[in-house]
C-alpha cells in the first residue's frame, strides 16, 4: 500500500462511527468478544490476552448529530460523554461486550456509574489507576485492580487468562509501541514527511484494529512515508499537549499545520505511548505492567505529580527532545484536568523561556479561522522573534 | 425579594450561633499560629482526617470552607475574578479560583485575619478529580509539601479489602511518618483513638438530628439548616470535646422542637407551615444562600434529607469511626464519603430518602463548578422519578460565583415544581 492508500484506510477507519472493523473482526471467529476502553490509559495487554479486541472509544467527532446524548448533561459538561452515550444508545457500541473506564477526571468516573445503569447488559468497570507511585503500596493496590480485571474478563471468555498468555500479550504491545514510538522519531525528524494529521489517522487506527495489525500498518506508513519526497516548510516546531481525551476535530490539527506550525510531539493517543519503556515480558505479568506503569509512564494531567519540582517535566523532555520551539496547549472545552493543569505548566515554560499559546476546543468545533489565525500569529511570532 | 429585611433580623437558633462561634475561632487559632509556633495543615471536607490531624497538634485549615465563608460574605466574585485574570480558566471550579484570588489579594482570610500559608496540604484525595490538581497549584505557587493519600472510588458499588489496605498503607507508610516528620511530633495511636471515641458520639446525635426530619413537620431543614449543622462535624471540629458538646447541645434543641411539634427555624423565625417536603441532591449556592432559602420557606419547603449534608461523611447509614480499628475505620469512613459513591449507589441513597423522609419529591441543584457532583445528574432525575413515582425538579447555580446565580430564573422553576408537586397531589386524591 502507498502512504495515500494507507491514509486513506485510516480516514476510513476513523470515519466509521459504526465501528464496522470491530463487527468484522469479530464475525470472523464464533465467540469473540470486543472490549471498549475510555481515555487515557488501560493495560490493553489484559483484553488482548484474554483473547478480545480492545477498542478505543473517543467520542464521536465532529460528524456525529447528538441528540439523547445531550439530554443527559448541562451546557458546562465537556462533549465526549454526551457523544460517548450518544454512540451508545444509538446502537452504535452493541459490538462492545464491555467498557471499561480507566480514572481521568470526574465526568468519565460518572460516566462508568452511567453506563452501569443504561447498559445493563453489558460488563462495565471503572478502572482505578493508582496515584502513589511505590511498588509496595500504589503497586499492590494496581496489581489487585488488574488481578479483578483479569479475572472478570476470564469469566466473559469462559478460560482462564494464564500468565503465559499475558506476557505473550506484553510482547506484542511491546512491539506495537517501539512502532509508535519509531513513528514519533521519524515525525519530529521529518515532519514534512509525516505530517501530523496523518500520524494522528494512523495511531486512530489502533483504536479499532488488532494490535498486531496495527503495528504492521504503522511500520508499512513509516516505509512508504520516506519514499516519497514531500516539500519541506519553514514552519514552527511545536509540541502540542492538553488532548489526551476529547480529541479535536481533523480538521482542527490540518489548520494547525497549514497556519505554519510542525507537530512535533503530542499527547493525542496516550494510550499507545503511555508505557515509556518496554514492559518485562519474562516474570510476573501484572507486576510488570505495574512497574512500567509506576515508574516508567508518561507524565500527564489526571496523574499526581509528588514533587513540586516534577511539574512539566515531560513536556520539557519532549520540547527539547523534539526540537520543539513552542507549545500548543489545546484543552478541550470544560476539561478539568487539562485546564486545570495549564497555568502550571505555562510557568514552567515560562521559566524557560519557551514560548506557548492556548486555546480550547470541541469535539465538534467547527469554526477553524481563529485556530488558524491563532496558530498562525504563533509560528509567525516564533520565525520572527525566537532568539535563534 | 426584600433581602434588606431578611438581613435586618436574622434569626438563628442557640446551635447555629455555637456553630458560628466555633468556625470564627478557628479563624483566629489559624490567623496566630505561626506566631504562636503551632504549624497548620489544610485539608479538604471529604475525606477530612481531622482526628489524626490533631494527634500531630496541626492548626486545621479547609479550603473549600474558606471559599464558601468568603462566597456568604460576598467576597469570592473578586477573587475569582483575579484568578481568573492570573490565567484559570473560566471553565474549571470556582472554590479553587476563590482560594488562589483569596492569596492573590493577600492572604486574608474570610474573617479579615490573617490566614497564612499551610506548612502541609494533606491531599486526601476523595471523590473529586479537582482536589489533586487544587492542591498542585497551592504547591506550585506556594512550595507547601504536599502529602497524596489516594482512595479509590466505590466504581462497583462497594468497598473491597484491597482498597482498604491501600487506604491503610498509606497512612501507615507514609502519610503518618510524614506528618510526625512535619510536625515534630510523634504519633501516639491512644490519642487517635481517644478523639475517634468523640467523634462517634458526635456522629450518634449528628445522625438522631438529621433524622428528626422523618417527623411531621419536620424540625429542621436538612439542607439549608443542615449546613450549620455538619459545619463542625465537617471542618476542624470533629473528634474534640467541643463537637461533643456542640453536637449533644443540638440535638436536645432538636428534640425539644420535635416536642413541640415545631417547625424549623429559618433566618426570618420559625417556618410556619409546612406545605413541602423536598430531598436535595447538591451543593447549596453560598453567594446568594440566604435568597435562595428564601425561596423555600416563602413557599413552605423543607427540605428534609440532602445528599450534600453527607459529602463529609455518610453516618446515616451506619458508619461510625471505630476507635478499636483507627486505620481501617479512617480509611472506610474516606471510601464511604458521598462524592466516592458511584452513580447506582446515589441513586440508591436518593430513592431510600424519598421514601423514609415521605418527601414530596427530588430537587437537584446543579453546581457548574462540581463535576463530581453534577456530570450525569440529569441521569438522577430520571432514575428517581422512574423508581419513586415522585416528581423532580432541576435548577442550576454555581458554588462561589455570584455570576452563575440567577435568582429570577430559579425562582420561576421553583414555584413551578411547587405547583407541579400540587398538582401531583391533587390527581393522587381523585
Amino acid at each position: 500500500m502507498s502512504t495515500k492508500e494507507i491514509v486513506a484506510r485510516c480516514e476510513q477507519l476513523f470515519e466509521d462511527l459504526d465501528f464496522s472493523a470491530v463487527k468484522q473482526w469479530k464475525a470472523a471467529a464464533p465467540g469473540r468478544k470486543a472490549i471498549g476502553y475510555m481515555p487515557i490509559y488501560v493495560p490493553r495487554e489484559i483484553v488482548h490476552a484474554a483473547g478480545m479486541l480492545p477498542v478505543g472509544v473517543f467520542g464521536g467527532g465532529d460528524q456525529l448529530e447528538v441528540i439523547q446524548g445531550d439530554a443527559y448533561y448541562q451546557s458546562y459538561i465537556c462533549r465526549i460523554p454526551r457523544s460517548t452515550l450518544e454512540l451508545g444508545l444509538t446502537g452504535r457500541l452493541d459490538c462492545l461486550d464491555g467498557m471499561l473506564f480507566p480514572s481521568i477526571c470526574d465526568v468519565i468516573r460518572n460516566l462508568s456509574g452511567m453506563w452501569q445503569i443504561l447498559f445493563k447488559d453489558k460488563y462495565v468497570k471503572y478502572f482505578d489507576l493508582p496515584q502513589t507511585y511505590d511498588d509496595a503500596t500504589g503497586g499492590s493496590f494496581y496489581v489487585h485492580e488488574m488481578q479483578t480485571l483479569r479475572a472478570d474478563l476470564a469469566r466473559l471468555a469462559g478460560r482462564e487468562i494464564t500468565d503465559d498468555q499475558l506476557r505473550a500479550s506484553i510482547a506484542v504491545y511491546n512491539d506495537n509501541r517501539r512502532a509508535v514510538r519509531e513513528l514519533y522519531a521519524y515525525r519530529a525528524k521529518k515532519p514534512w514527511q509525516a505530517p501530523t494529521s496523518e500520524v494522528y489517522l494512523l495511531l486512530r487506527a489502533g483504536c479499532v484494529l488488532p494490535v498486531e495489525e496495527h503495528t504492521r500498518l504503522v511500520r508499512q506508513y513509516l516505509a512508504q512515508a520516506d519514499l516519497e519526497k514531500r516539500a519541506q516548510r519553514d514552519n514552527a516546531r511545536v509540541v502540542l499537549t492538553g488532548a489526551f481525551c476529547e480529541q479535536p476535530p481533523l480538521g482542527l490539527i490540518k489548520s494547525i499545520e497549514m497556519a505554519g506550525c510542525y507537530v512535533v510531539d503530542d499527547d493525542f493517543q496516550l494510550v499507545q505511548s503511555y508505557l515509556l519503556e518496554d514492559v518485562s515480558a519474562a516474570g510476573d505479568p501484572l507486576e510488570a505492567l505495574s512497574r512500567a506503569f509506576l515508574h516508567h509512564s508518561a507524565q500527564t494531567s489526571s496523574k499526581y505529580d509528588e514533587k513540586k519540582e516534577d511539574k512539566g517535566k515531560f513536556l520539557l523532555h519532549q520540547v527539547k527532545t523534539r526540537g520543539a520551539e513552542g507549545v500548543v496547549f489545546a484543552a478541550p472545552s470544560f476539561c478539568d484536568p487539562a485546564l486545570l493543569e495549564r497555568p502550571m505548566l505555562q510557568e514552567v515554560l515560562a521559566k524557560h523561556k519557551i514560548p506557548y499559546t492556548a486555546f480550547k476546543y470541541a469535539e465538534n468545533t467547527g469554526q477553524m479561522a481563529p485556530i488558524r489565525e491563532q496558530a498562525g500569529t504563533f509560528a509567525d511570532s516564533i520565525k520572527l522573534w525566537s532568539a535563534a | 425579594m426584600n433581602t434588606a429585611a431578611a438581613k435586618k433580623a436574622v434569626v438563628k437558633d442557640d446551635a447555629m450561633n455555637l456553630q458560628k462561634e466555633m468556625i470564627a475561632e478557628n479563624y483566629h487559632q489559624l490567623a496566630r499560629a505561626h506566631q504562636e509556633g503551632k504549624k497548620i495543615s489544610a485539608t479538604f471536607v471529604p475525606g477530612n482526617l481531622n482526628e489524626l490531624l490533631m494527634c500531630f497538634d496541626f492548626v486545621r485549615r479547609l479550603p473549600e470552607t474558606d471559599a464558601l465563608q468568603n462566597g456568604m460574605r460576598k467576597k469570592s466574585g473578586k477573587m475569582i475574578m483575579d484568578a481568573e485574570r492570573d490565567g484559570h480558566s473560566e471553565d474549571v471550579c470556582t472554590y479553587v479560583k476563590s482560594d488562589l484570588g483569596m492569596m492573590l489579594q493577600g492572604e486574608v482570610g474570610p474573617t479579615g485575619e490573617a490566614m497564612p500559608h499551610p506548612d502541609v496540604l494533606l491531599l486526601s484525595y476523595t471523590g473529586c478529580f479537582t482536589f489533586m490538581k487544587w492542591f498542585e497549584l497551592v504547591r506550585q505557587k506556594y512550595g507547601c509539601e504536599t502529602l497524596m493519600l489516594h482512595v479509590p472510588y466505590q466504581g462497583d458499588g462497594r468497598i473491597n479489602p484491597a482498597m482498604r489496605d491501600y487506604v491503610v498503607n498509606q497512612l501507615k507508610d507514609k502519610i503518618i511518618p510524614a506528618l510526625e516528620r512535619i510536625s515534630g511530633v510523634k504519633f501516639d495511636i491512644d490519642r487517635l483513638r481517644s478523639y475517634m471515641r468523640e467523634s462517634q458520639k458526635a456522629e450518634e446525635d449528628l445522625v438522631r438530628v438529621l433524622q428528626s426530619a422523618k417527623q411531621r413537620p419536620s424540625p429542621i431543614d436538612g439542607y439549608f439548616g443542615g449546613v450549620y449543622y455538619i459545619g463542625p462535624i465537617f471542618t476542624a471540629f470533629r473528634g474534640t470535646p467541643e463537637a461533643t458538646r456542640f453536637y449533644a447541645t443540638l440535638r436536645a434543641e432538636i428534640e425539644e422542637r420535635v416536642r413541640q411539634g415545631k417547625g424549623p427555624v429559618t433566618p426570618e423565625g420559625e417556618m410556619a407551615e409546612e406545605k413541602y417536603r423536598l430531598v436535595v441532591e447538591g451543593p447549596p449556592n453560598w453567594t446568594s444562600f440566604r435568597d435562595f432559602w428564601k425561596m423555600f420557606y416563602d413557599e413552605g419547603a423543607v427540605v428534609v434529607a440532602s445528599t450534600y449534608a453527607k459529602v463529609g461523611g455518610v453516618y446515616d447509614f451506619g458508619f461510625r469511626h471505630d476507635a478499636e480499628r483507627p486505620l481501617e475505620s479512617l480509611a472506610e469512613y474516606c471510601l464511604g464519603c458521598y462524592t466516592n459513591l458511584n452513580f447506582p449507589q446515589r441513586i440508591d441513597m436518593i430513592c431510600k430518602y424519598i421514601d423514609e423522609y415521605q418527601a414530596d419529591g427530588l430537587l437537584i441543584n446543579s453546581i457548574k463548578s462540581c463535576n463530581s457532583f453534577s456530570a450525569g445528574q440529569l441521569l438522577i432525575l430520571r432514575e428517581v422519578e422512574k423508581r419513586t413515582g415522585k416528581p423532580a425538579a432541576f435548577i442550576e447555580s454555581d458554588l462561589v460565583d455570584p455570576r452563575y446565580f440567577s435568582a429570577a430564573n430559579i425562582k420561576n422553576r421553583l414555584e413551578s415544581y411547587f405547583q407541579m408537586i400540587k398538582q401531583k397531589r391533587a390527581a393522587a386524591v381523585h
